[in-house]
């Protein structure tokens, strides 16, 4: 008898998506516990003291497992079912490096971009943003997917890019990408999130737009209180 | 090196650097040999460099059968997969790697990320910060030997160990200017002493201790970092 699998997560987050559609694609049955992480629960904080967030990947007695990336790197090594990570060490190495470029310099200025008040801050941002987003979509170059025909780890990791970046522009009214830019970016995040296995773990846009509207004056109160410290 | 087998390795490192410690340490762990390149990244950075990491143009970068590998935790897991009869860093079973995997990451972000604010900011918070660092490090390597536990020394060994010679530099760092600093002063002698007895058993391989630069140099080159960063 399977080991039970929970994970703990949260509602709209890219993070956590990234640990679900992994096992999804295993074809691990799992438990979801969703937490509100303005009020975070004991189970959450006794699993993950040392960054206190989510996902966090509960694998039968386990001590959890946490960080994203991690989480996905565990379920295509523990689990059978089809790789999620290439095969070959080199591009294994590759999916990697992206994954990090990912992470640092793309997500992360595009996020400051989307609630920074300061307007000349912002076009710091989305140049950087921008910048490294053309990098990234040469990555795309004659591929569906980042991981070539079906989705996988690169995918995963980019997947806030295709998930969350359109409703939070709708969310702020900020339009940081024009409809012509990143054409292949934007192809792909229509082709991954039509995607079955992605699809059928992805809440309907209403709903994330919705969700975030919600955070949305909590969201910028950190984000620019975070600015004053760079 | 006479009579070894040339795997055709190149690494492009910064003697100081952490980072290209790591992939040292890692290199001579594994009995594999390499062309040491010492690129002065203070100066003009070589074509060589830029052409081998055009994204972010740093070190270290492992040059392998004509192919670019950058990164050092990624670098060190690549060894791992290439040369799989060479001693392994991160051990077989799949929790056992994601956990290795966590705490290396947590040196990445944390000890790096702190600790380099020694450069930029002035004592008071990074030191708070670096004791709450420190103490995590101390609670997680608990009565092991080693990070690596029964796989001994290891992934999360080698990812950390480059930055203790950084230690001496904390110290006298978070002790100078204003005496009211002082208070603030972090001793990790005092914070994490089985750190310390860890980073002296590390120091006795050869691999450390052959990769690694004293404190001293370690605290001379801090010095001039700050001053270029006008701290000091």
């Amino acid at each position: 008898m399977a080991e039970p699998v929970k994970l703990i997560g949260t509602f709209g987050s890219p993070f956590v998506h990234r640990a679900e559609v992994a096992l999804r694609l295993k074809g691990v049955p799992y438990e979801l516990i969703l937490e509100d992480l303005t009020n975070k629960s004991e189970l959450l904080l006794r699993h993950n003291p040392i960054h206190k967030s989510v996902p966090v990947l509960l694998h039968g007695d386990r001590p959890a497992i946490c960080e994203s990336l991690l989480i996905v790197e565990y379920i295509d090594e523990a689990f059978d079912g089809p790789p999620l990570l290439p095969i070959d060490p080199y591009d294994r190495a590759m999916a990697r490096f992206w994954a990090q470029f990912i992470e640092q310099k793309c997500a992360k200025p595009f996020w400051m971009a989307l609630w920074l008040n300061d307007g000349d801050k912002r076009e710091v941002f989305v140049k950087e943003a921008k910048e490294n987003m053309a990098l990234l979509e040469s990555r795309l170059h004659g591929k569906r997917f980042f991981a070539g025909d079906t989705v996988g780890y690169l995918d995963f990791a980019a997947c806030g890019l295709a998930l969350v970046l359109g409703v939070l522009a709708e969310v702020t009214g900020l339009s940081l990408v024009g409809e012509d830019e990143f054409p292949l970016l934007r192809r792909w995040a229509d082709d991954y999130t039509s995607e079955e296995t992605v699809k059928a773990c992805l809440p309907p846009r209403e709903q994330l737009v919705a969700h975030f509207s919600g955070k949305k004056d909590r969201i910028k109160l950190a984000v620019n209180a975070m600015a004053c410290q760079m | 090196m006479a009579g070894e087998k040339n795997v055709g390795l190149v690494l492009l490192d910064f003697w100081v650097s952490p980072f290209g410690q790591r992939c040292r340490i890692a290199l001579a762990e594994k009995g594999l040999p390499y062309e040491y390149v010492e690129e002065n990244i203070m100066a003009v950075k070589s074509d060589r460099l830029l052409r081998s990491n055009p994204v972010y143009k740093h070190i270290p970068v492992l040059l392998h059968d004509g192919r670019t590998i950058t990164e050092s935790l990624i670098i060190l897991q690549h060894l791992d997969q290439v040369f799989p009869d060479t001693r392994p860093l991160l051990p077989a079973d799949p929790y056992e790697r994601a956990h290795a995997r966590f705490w290396a990451d947590y040196v990445d972000k944390k000890v790096y990320g702190s600790g380099s604010k020694m450069y930029t900011e002035p004592q008071m918070q990074t030191n708070i910060e670096m004791v709450d660092i420190l103490k995590t490090l101390e609670r997680e390597l608990g009565e092991k030997e080693f990070f690596g536990g029964e796989h001994g020394f290891g992934f999360v060994d080698v990812a950390l160990i480059p930055f203790t010679a950084w230690f001496e530099s904390f110290d006298r760092y978070s002790f100078k200017k204003k005496s009211f600093d002082r208070y603030w002063g972090v001793k990790v002698a005092e914070v994490a002493p089985k750190l310390v007895s860890w980073a002296a058993r590390c120091q006795e391989r050869e691999s450390v201790s052959n990769s690694l630069y004293s404190p001293e140099k370690v605290y001379d080159f801090a010095g001039m970092m700050r001053k270029d960063f006008g701290i000091e």
